[in-house]
């Protein structure tokens, strides 16, 4: 990592210098523009907001500055684990700051919008191909959004046919959204135990199907990264007792042209743009997490559904069966022009490689790690393996450790912890983007860290110093939080 | 497959290192049932060139506000957006990271938050504000929701001024707790007090409105907190921070929570999302606040540095007793307001305020000269205003487009007595030209 200026430990507010500006706005070309003049006084603000007061240059070289404090993926390997960081293209972003895009309002009249009406179209009956599935909806914000959304049509169906299931079943690999976004949508969360692979264990299904079960909630491929090859039969199983099974999309970038949650039986979906479309993570968003549904939930979907009447696009708002909205307008429609984009960038074989070279980048890793580290279960992996540091852990060296050490051997760290059914884990996610160069390099980096452990731990524990910070107290911060600036508080 | 970097001899080497024998071999899990035996069903693949020549032609069909003088509100607005913005959220090093889970390695991030969380706490007038939401709907919700655990009450008591759509969607996040909304109304443009204290009751767990309003008038927000606050309940106040650099925040006319849209503060308007949830809160429910939540700390060396914070609340932890089910949020959007604000800085952002209003009443009073046309309340208002047309705003609004300009927005899909009404937001970036040629516009179409 290079840094500007080593050391940098501003924020933009202790930059600011009174009587500095760097706007330029507009003349007042009214006669009135006093608003003391047209408002009531008590609704002026009495005295300025403490906010910064900085030149244009102080703007642009402060974020340039935190920037270079970053890793990212145009910078950095990028192995999270079940965040999928692959490559962003570039076009993507011209694509989306197009101004018939960027600077269309979401209230202008629809005849005047049938080109971003067209473009989500497009992008739907996409989804639903490479899904398997017959509807989609592109409103969700992010995954826990589409989750939220499949887990209330769900509900609404079971309502609509005079059941009142109250508990959706979920193994204890999952992603902590899962829960969470259940439980917001008034279920009680059952947890069922994973089998060693991460696979579920079909008797522990067996046992918990009933008809107080609304769903069961699954990642396919499981959070082990392996495929769970029962899956018919699972779905077979909750479909005999009337239980919906919904498909966590966050591994889709494993399966594209490989297989589709629809053809498995899954009755819903989600999709998370950011993953497996290419739309940036931007340091945690905005994402996209359109939802993809069978036909016998389509009553269900969010309101407005888009629909094609000849040639013309239009909004359907009536729709008295649906669960409502979920964002105040249509989606992330920015999300949504770079997604298009890049499907139509990739074509029907170009999605189909995505995956290959996703699950061969993941097992290359396998093979070459799985003397030092141990795995987490037998055979071939999707796009993603799980490592446990159990063995570094005997000598002292957690996950965590191993981490940091990699931050400053030039990597970011893959996902620890998680999933938690795993001692010490370490969850790798290469995705296609990368080169057989890199994840030499990358291995190559964790074998020295396998070997510093056992002959110089201490440098593990030291880890980073490279970073322009080194560890931090989270405990500390936890305890007496500082959430914000103050001009004391330095 | 340029985005992909492996060659077919790299691929036998790699195939080779793991012992199979092709990528198939690797697949072995996926039954033969479970296969696509097809090529999936979406179109070829297009060159960068095609591509792009295709993409604008889609773009051009769209009246944007390049080409179109954008008097549309409603919730997404036509402010303007300084330029370093697309430059430095553009970066690689923010733009393709993701959530900082290693801080060490996203200070930036981490940096770029806290600013954030200062600057809209002190917008808002509120101790602290959060990482960001998705929009200013799903500020709503969670603000409904957190109310409702905070209280342990049960009904959610909405002004009919507070924008439709967002009132949808906290329908939609109310529906799984079982959490009840009810209505305060409307009168002359602004909540109607009397009818609010008789909705409020002991069951209250929060009273929500917004400020200025859906139709742009100002609300008696310290009335609202007075019976909010006598009944136990808390006050929610939706807000766009870009206006709180001349209005007086919430915080100090006794809100307890400060939501909204932050769209605003230099994020494009983009067909209505990717936008920004803002979220702020008074010191003593932080532990309750959905989102993320950066903190300041120190390094080894004793160094300053940023953490997320507080995670305890959040989804990976607590999974099914977690605040929220917020995971992903709009960091990037957050980002592009924390460079708005500190580009406008403390004088510039009342500038906007000023401007937005100065420019606003100009043009409703021009409107409302015209014969047939007059303001549809009394109530004072900001950037923002409700006109009532002698001839259908839908009509209207489509023939002013013929003249290149978005008149407004119709007011009879989100409520059918307002049929005859339009609904008018005015920026500073509206000149005084283009609000003259939409008077005469307007006088010929009512004419």
């Amino acid at each position: 990592m290079h840094i500007a200026k080593p050391g940098y430990d501003k924020l933009i507010f202790e930059l600011s210098c009174p009587g500095r500006h760097a706007h330029s706005l507009p003349e007042c070309d009214v006669p009135v523009s006093d608003p003391a003049q047209l408002l009531p006084k008590e609704h002026l603000r009495a005295t300025p907001p403490e906010l910064p007061e900085v030149s244009e240059v102080d703007v642009v070289r402060h974020y340039s500055r935190l920037s270079q404090m970053n890793y990212g993926v145009d910078t950095h390997f990028y192995p999270l684990g079940s965040c999928t960081m692959k490559y962003n293209p570039k076009i993507n972003e011209d694509m989306a700051r197009l101004a018939g895009f960027a600077r269309l309002h979401p209230l202008t009249p629809e005849a005047a919008a049938q080109g971003a009406l067209q473009l989500m179209h497009e992008l739907s009956r996409d989804l639903a191909e490479v899904s398997g599935m017959n509807h989609v909806s592109l409103q969700p914000a992010a995954g826990a959004q589409g989750e939220l959304a499949g887990v209330l049509m769900i509900r609404a169906y079971h309502l609509a046919r005079g059941e009142r299931r109250t508990k959706v079943l979920i193994p204890d690999s999952a992603h902590g959204t899962n829960p969470a976004s259940t439980a917001l949508a008034g279920y009680s969360v059952v947890e069922l135990k994973s089998e060693a692979n991460g696979d579920v264990d079909l008797l522990d299904l067996e046992r918990h199907l009933g008809n107080d079960i609304a769903a069961f909630m699954i990642t396919q491929p499981n959070t082990l990264g392996l495929f769970e090859s029962k899956i018919h039969q699972i779905t077979e199983m909750c479909h005999a007792k009337g239980v919906q099974v919904y498909m966590d999309g966050a591994n889709f970038n494993a399966i594209l042209g490989i297989t589709r949650p629809g053809d498995l039986g899954f009755d819903v979906c989600h999709f998370n743009l950011h993953k497996t479309f290419t739309t940036p993570h931007g340091g945690g968003g905005p994402g996209a997490g359109p939802v993809g549904i069978k036909d016998h939930l389509a009553p269900f979907l969010p309101t407005p559904v888009l629909v094609k009447d000849g040639d013309e696009y239009a909004f359907d708002w009536n729709r008295p069966q649906s669960i409502g909205k979920l964002q105040a307008f249509w989606g992330n429609f920015g999300m949504l022009v770079r997604a298009w984009t890049y499907i139509r960038t990739m074509g029907p074989d170009g999605l189909r490689a995505v995956s290959d070279n996703a699950v061969l980048n993941a097992n290359y890793i396998l093979s070459r790690l799985e003397g030092e580290y141990d795995r987490s279960a037998p055979g071939p992996c999707m796009h993603e393996c799980v490592l446990s540091a159990r063995r570094q852990k005997k000598l002292g060296v957690t996950a965590t450790d191993i981490a940091k050490r990699l931050l400053d051997l030039g990597f970011y760290a893959p996902t620890t912890y998680f999933p938690m059914i795993v001692e010490e884990a370490l969850m790798i996610e290469p995705t296609e983007t990368e080169s057989k160069e890199t994840l030499d390099e990358f291995c190559d980096a964790m074998i020295r860290i396998a070997r510093e452990a056992r002959e110089n731990p201490q440098l593990i524990h030291d880890a980073p110093v490279t970073t322009p910070v080194r560890r931090l107290d989270q405990t500390g911060a936890a305890r007496q939080p500082r959430l914000k600036w103050t001009p004391q508080a330095k | 497959m340029r985005y992909i970097s492996n060659t077919p001899a790299q691929q036998r080497e790699m195939l080779a290192q793991i012992g199979v024998g092709s990528i198939e071999d690797l697949l072995e899990r996926i039954p033969a049932k479970a296969r696509l035996s097809r090529p999936l069903n979406v179109p070829a693949a297009m060159a960068e060139t095609d591509l792009v020549r295709h993409l604008r032609a889609l773009s051009a069909l769209n009246a944007n506000a390049d080409d179109y003088a954008c008097f549309l509100g409603a919730g997404s607005y036509d402010h303007s957006v300084p330029s370093p913005i697309n430059h430095l959220i553009s970066r690689g090093e923010f733009f393709t990271a993701y959530t900082p889970y290693q801080p060490e390695a996203s200070q930036g991030t981490l940096r770029s938050i806290f600013e954030y969380q200062s600057m809209m706490a002190e917008l808002c007038g509120m101790d602290v504000a959060n990482a960001s939401l998705y929009d200013g709907a799903s500020s709503v919700a969670e603000a409904a929701l957190m109310a409702h655990a905070v209280t342990e009450r049960n009904v959610i008591v909405l002004s009919k001024g507070v924008n439709p759509l967002y009132r949808q969607v906290v329908e939609t996040y109310c529906e799984g707790p079982g959490i009840r909304l009810k209505s305060a109304p409307i009168g002359d443009g602004a909540t109607d007090l009397d009818a609010l204290r008789k909705a409020v009751s002991g069951q209250t767990a929060a009273v929500v409105i917004q400020h200025p309003n859906f139709l742009g008038c100002l609300e008696d927000v310290k009335a609202a907190a007075d019976i909010a606050h006598a009944a136990g309940a808390l006050l929610v106040v939706v807000a766009d921070p870009v206006n709180l650099g001349l209005l007086t925040p919430p915080g100090a006319l006794g809100a307890d929570l400060v939501v909204g849209e932050g769209q605003g503060l230099g994020v494009p308007m983009s067909f209505g999302g990717p936008n920004l949830g803002v979220f702020a809160a008074k010191q003593e429910l932080v532990r309750r606040m959905p989102g993320r939540l950066v903190g300041a700390t120190v390094d080894l060396d004793g160094q300053r540095g940023f953490v997320l914070t507080l995670q305890t609340r959040e989804q990976h932890i607590r999974r099914e007793k977690a605040t929220s089910n917020i995971c992903t949020n709009v960091a990037l959007c957050a980002l592009m307001a924390t460079i708005y604000v500190s580009i406008m800085g403390k004088v510039g952002i009342r500038k906007v305020g000023e401007l937005s209003t100065a420019k606003a009443h100009y043009a409703a009073e021009t409107f409302a000269k015209i014969p047939g046309v007059r303001l549809r309340f009394t109530a004072p208002f900001f950037k923002e205003f409700t006109l009532e047309l002698p001839k259908s705003p839908e009509r209207v609004a489509k023939r002013l487009m013929k003249e290149k300009i978005l008149a407004g927005v119709p007011l009879k899909a989100f409520d059918r007595t307002q049929k005859d009404c339009l609904l008018v937001a005015v920026t500073e970036k509206r000149t005084r030209g283009e609000i003259d040629a939409y008077a005469a516009a307007l006088a010929a179409a009512v004419a």
